[in-house]
């Protein structure tokens, strides 16, 4: 094994992202408790208590409300969270379905009634420009690809390091930290002890967020591909001036998603659908198949649904990357042990650039102590 | 410090026990609720005990 390359690539792929990889750690760590900050800090919403039968209100009601609160404004999706807000819709709107992102607004209404809970300002705050920082660098599409460049930089550092831990291990014990001799040597040993312990859960971590940093390309793959093949009878056949009920389009869906649960609406022209249907996304009710959506297009004026179609690998592999980055899929204990683990990996990504600007010794010595078996060199 | 060589399986074999319970950790919540949040927990958890062993011990 060439240790001296492996010293190299381990180097230089950790030198360049550790910074990014540091930001991404500590605004990450809000960012694992959102939902409970966002009720800590943004004085939060909740739908007032009523019996627990009440039924939903026709989605026609919903949107003409959304609509008469936002004059001149397009719906484009609604979308529901029962477990964190129960009994509230959530209603996107912009001025034209391919507006940027900045000039979309999201109300939120009562299901049951249609009144109005809350209708947010412009995106701000502490809990915005953590996100913002930590998806694109307030950088739109560009910033979020570097930062997925970053995350397998880091992916590339993780396997070169457990390389490395090979050969250095050789004759010490698992768990070793020698604090006697000198402070370099102690953050070595915990260097590595830190990073070999969390390897798998920062590799999964990693590699999910780098995932996640495609999403516009995977909307924009499924656009062309199955979305497109599955309404290509109405690809020469120009926009509805009129679109149907939207009660209607997911009365008509429900019918093919039997035992799942409503996730989201797309209207016709949105990114989530056609220019010529309603897109309905059903999930189902288990830890898994709660993040795995379901389509089901409507024809927006005659009102027939298409033959669903399971979305293509590429994008359940998105939504499967949410949950193994994000951590919000176990409870509280499981948001805990995330941010130990997210607070261990800034130890090992501060230790080890102590290391390298505390050198005092060249690459050679270094590369000399790993095949050493972690024993110092003689002078 | 004086005993011989350790094999690739010494060296790794501590590491991976962590790593599968790691991925044990990390499927377990994913495919289930209650019980299996449980192992999520113990099994991902332990990774962290084991750091709070060995970086506390008094001297390695």
């Amino acid at each position: 094994m060439n240790v001296k390359l492996w010293f190299l690539i381990h180097k230089w792929s950790s030198l360049v992202c550790t910074l990014f990889l540091l930001m991404l750690c500590i605004t990450g760590l809000p960012l694992i408790f959102h939902h409970e900050l966002e009720h800590l800090l943004e004085d939060e919403v909740e739908a007032p208590a009523m019996p627990a039968d009440t039924p939903m209100a026709s989605l026609d009601v919903l949107s003409e409300r959304a609509l008469s609160t936002r004059p001149g404004d397009v719906i484009r999706f609604m979308f529901w969270d029962e477990e964190d807000h129960p009994h509230q819709t959530f209603v996107s709107l912009a001025p034209t379905q391919d507006a940027k992102a900045e000039q979309a607004r999201t109300l939120v209404l009562d299901s049951r009634t249609g009144d109005l809970l809350d209708e947010p300002g412009p995106p701000g705050g502490f809990l915005y420009i953590m996100f913002k920082l930590h998806v694109d660098l307030f950088a739109g599409l560009p910033g979020m690809l570097f930062l997925g460049f970053m995350g397998l930089l880091f992916v590339v550092a993780i396997i070169s390091g457990v390389v490395l831990y090979a050969p250095f291990m050789r004759k010490l014990d698992f768990g070793t930290v020698r604090r006697e001799r000198s402070s370099r040597l102690q953050w070595l040993d915990l260097h590595n002890l830190l990073g070999v312990v969390t390897l798998v859960w920062a590799l999964v971590v990693g590699l999910t967020g780098a995932i996640n940093t495609l999403s516009p390309i995977v909307v924009g793959l499924w656009q062309q591909g199955q979305l497109a093949a599955m309404t290509a009878d109405y690809a020469e056949r120009p926009a509805p001036e009129q679109i149907g009920s939207v009660q209607q389009a997911l009365d008509t869906a429900s019918a093919s998603a039997e035992g799942m649960h409503l996730s989201l609406i797309a209207w016709p022209g949105s990114q989530f659908s056609s220019p010529h249907h309603y897109g309905v996304f059903f999930r189902g009710d288990t830890p898994l198949t709660s993040r795995l959506l379901q389509p089901v297009l409507v024809d927006a004026s005659a009102g027939h649904a298409l033959e669903p179609e399971a979305l293509p690998w590429y994008v359940q592999t998105l939504l499967l990357s949410q949950p193994l980055h994000f951590g919000d899929y176990g409870g509280m204990p499981l948001k805990v042990i995330w941010a130990l683990l997210d607070i261990i990996t800034i130890v090992v990504l501060i230790s080890g650039l102590y290391l390298w600007l505390g050198r005092r010794t060249s690459a050679a010595r270094r590369v000399e102590e790993i095949n050493n078996g972690g024993q110092e060199a003689q002078p | 410090m004086s005993r011989s060589p350790r094999t690739l399986w010494q060296v790794f074999r501590a590491p991976l026990l962590l790593a599968v319970l790691s991925m044990i950790g990390l499927v377990a919540a994913l495919i289930g609720d209650g019980l299996l949040d449980l192992l999520s927990w113990l099994a991902l958890g332990s990774t962290l005990l084991v750091i709070a062993w060995y970086w506390s011990r008094p001297s390695g």
